[in-house]
């Protein structure tokens, strides 16, 4: 086994244990925007989309290359913004909350 | 600091942006900046890669990333709330295809170049291809199934099991075969088109009511694909990410799992709904067959002279779109005096949490949203139960039926409520494809028709109380 595996699979097991500890912390009323959040956050291999497409190797790769690119760019925009526009609607809400609490004490 | 180290310190960046993220997404309040960050976090990555030396002409990447970009920026824009669970299955299936492709091309450039080909590469590019292609066909078909362009009833071939069972061993065959020094890209090819017929297979089988095991499933197996491709190219940002993703798709299935009290492989393999299962299911309530039909008007009294409502939302509900319409009766209800709660299945839609998104879209207040477990000692204490589009998860077969396909599943006992409204369409079955005996039950009455019409007919008549 090389030198470089071993680091890597170090990195592996500790993103494995980083994600159960952060996950296992996020309540079931946001599983849905953790789902397209996480969604989004996967389509990071875009980064090896674009480094398949901008490496000339060759037509083949470089079609396979530009619809890998077309495919991570959607995961991710999309992805994001969809998850945006979940949370914005969870945003909006402890503010009706405030403005009747402060009601209630007027 | 070399261009190399820079673009390693922008990937380090990239992953504790994530990682917070992530940790921020644990709070409604802080949810939509965590969701931000991990947002800077990718353009951190992209950027940076867009800087790395083999990196040798940008017209394509950037074709690719407007074609892709503008795509997802329109249809994350344009899509609907209620249509959200198969907007997340498509966007997952084109990183579990962007996984495939990329592997695809990597073994390309790799196996041309002469010399030994390190193990660990090869094993990676066979993971990332397979795991990508199933998630990619996989999540399509999910997708249709979602936006009901393909049936939702589990769709079985004939001997399923030994088929899927088939397809798992050709894919593990021809891995070991490639992985073994056989150097050959139409193997490859090949492999993945098998996986991509695993993937519409597996799926296909499983019903409506699966889908939130399934689309955290796929997640997850997008994510280790991403980490896969990772090991492939020795980025460890892409480890990181997808592992990231891999462990939350996995936790999120266990947690949907144990909700239904059944196994992952159960819901995969089991293909729910169908043959002896399905005909055992019906209940000793469907023998005397009673159902009793209600009117608006009738169920309005009852509501409005109720000192406790319990609203039990289900994916019905998101179908008609009514969650605003029932925002607007319990703020009706609430005028009157009357305690409204909801009670949330953790399977309750067609994704995890699916209900509390649809709810918090029509400004529905956290504190009135309970949890399975904390509603369920107050339905002794609830006048009446309001089940909108709800089925499978208030069907009593679960707790006293063994040969339902739904024993064991915890439910929501509104059946120990004083009285039971529920709004259906009409009498078909759920997703499960079983009859509920609790239609039967003389203290349930129905109130036929879309839900959202039957709300709003609900709402005016309480306001003619």
């Amino acid at each position: 086994m090389n030198e470089s595996l071993l680091v890597e699979l170090t990195v592996f097991v500790l993103a494995a244990f980083v994600g159960i500890e952060v996950i296992s912390k996020v309540p079931t009323m946001l599983h849905t925007p953790l789902m397209s959040g996480t969604n989004a956050i996967h389509g990071v291999v875009i980064v090896g989309a674009i480094l398949v497409a901008g490496s000339d190797h060759g037509t083949l790769t470089t079609v396979v290359g530009t619809i890998a690119v077309a495919f991570g760019a959607s995961n991710v925009v999309g992805g994001f913004l969809v998850t945006d526009r979940m949370l914005e609607m969870f945003r909006k809400r402890p503010e009706p909350d405030a403005a009747e609490k402060g009601g209630d004490t007027g | 600091m070399s261009r190399t180290d820079a673009i390693g310190a922008a990937y380090l960046v990239c992953a504790i942006l994530f990682i917070i993220g992530l940790r921020r997404l644990s709070s409604p309040a802080t949810a939509r900046s965590g969701n931000q960050l991990a947002a800077i976090g990718m353009a951190f990555a992209i950027v940076a890669t867009l800087f790395d030396e083999r990196v040798l002409s940008y017209q394509w990447i950037v074709v690719g990333a407007i074609i892709g970009g503008v795509g997802g920026a329109v249809g994350a824009r344009k899509v609907k709330m209620t249509a959200m669970p198969q907007m997340v299955a498509l966007f997952n299936g084109f990183g579990g295809g962007a996984a495939a492709l990329v592997a695809l091309a990597d073994y390309h450039d790799t196996v041309g170049l002469p010399g030994h080909v390190e193990g660990k590469i090869i094993a990676s590019i066979l993971f990332s291809a397979a795991v990508g292609s199933i998630s990619f066909s996989g999540s399509m078909v999910a997708f249709g199934k979602l936006q009901e362009m393909i049936t939702g009833s589990p769709v079985v071939v004939p001997g399923q099991r030994i088929v899927t069972g088939a397809l798992v061993a050709a894919v593990l065959v021809l891995c070991v075969i490639l992985g073994t020094g056989h150097e050959s890209q139409a193997l490859l090819v090949v492999t993945m088109a098998i996986a991509f017929v695993l993937g519409i297979q597996m799926v296909m089988a499983i019903g409506g009511a699966d889908m939130p095991v399934v689309i955290s499933l796929l997640n997850a197996f997008t994510g280790l694909a991403t980490a896969s491709t990772g090991f492939a190219l020795s980025n460890n940002v892409l480890i990181i990410s997808g592992t990231l993703v891999g462990a939350s798709g996995t936790l999120l299935t266990q947690m949907m799992g144990k909700a239904m009290n059944r196994t992952i492989t159960n819901v995969v393999f089991g293909a729910f709904g169908t043959g002896s299962g399905g005909a055992a299911a019906i209940g000793p309530g469907g023998a005397d067959g009673q159902v009793r039909a209600t009117t608006a008007e009738d169920v309005a009294v009852m509501l409005a002279y109720a000192r406790r409502v319990v609203i039990v939302p289900g994916y019905g509900l998101a179908v008609a779109q009514a969650q605003h319409n029932v925002r607007e009766l319990a703020d009706q209800l609430e005028r009157r005096g009357v305690d409204v709660r909801y009670a949330i299945h953790p399977v309750a839609g067609r994704m995890p949490g699916h209900m509390n998104v649809l709810l918090a879209e029509a400004d529905v207040p956290y504190p009135q949203l309970f949890e399975m477990d904390d509603i369920n000692p107050e339905f002794p204490r609830t006048d009446v139960s309001l089940v909108i589009g709800a089925n499978d998860v208030v069907n009593p077969a679960a707790q006293n039926t063994p040969g339902s396909p739904i024993y064991g599943m915890p439910i929501l006992n509104v059946n120990e409520s004083s009285a039971v409204v529920v709004l259906k369409r009409s009498m078909n079955t759920g997703f499960a494809g079983i009859e509920n005996e609790l239609f039967f039950d003389p203290k349930t009455s129905m109130l036929f028709g879309d839900a959202k019409a039957s709300v709003t007919g609900l709402v005016a008549a309480v306001k003619a109380v």
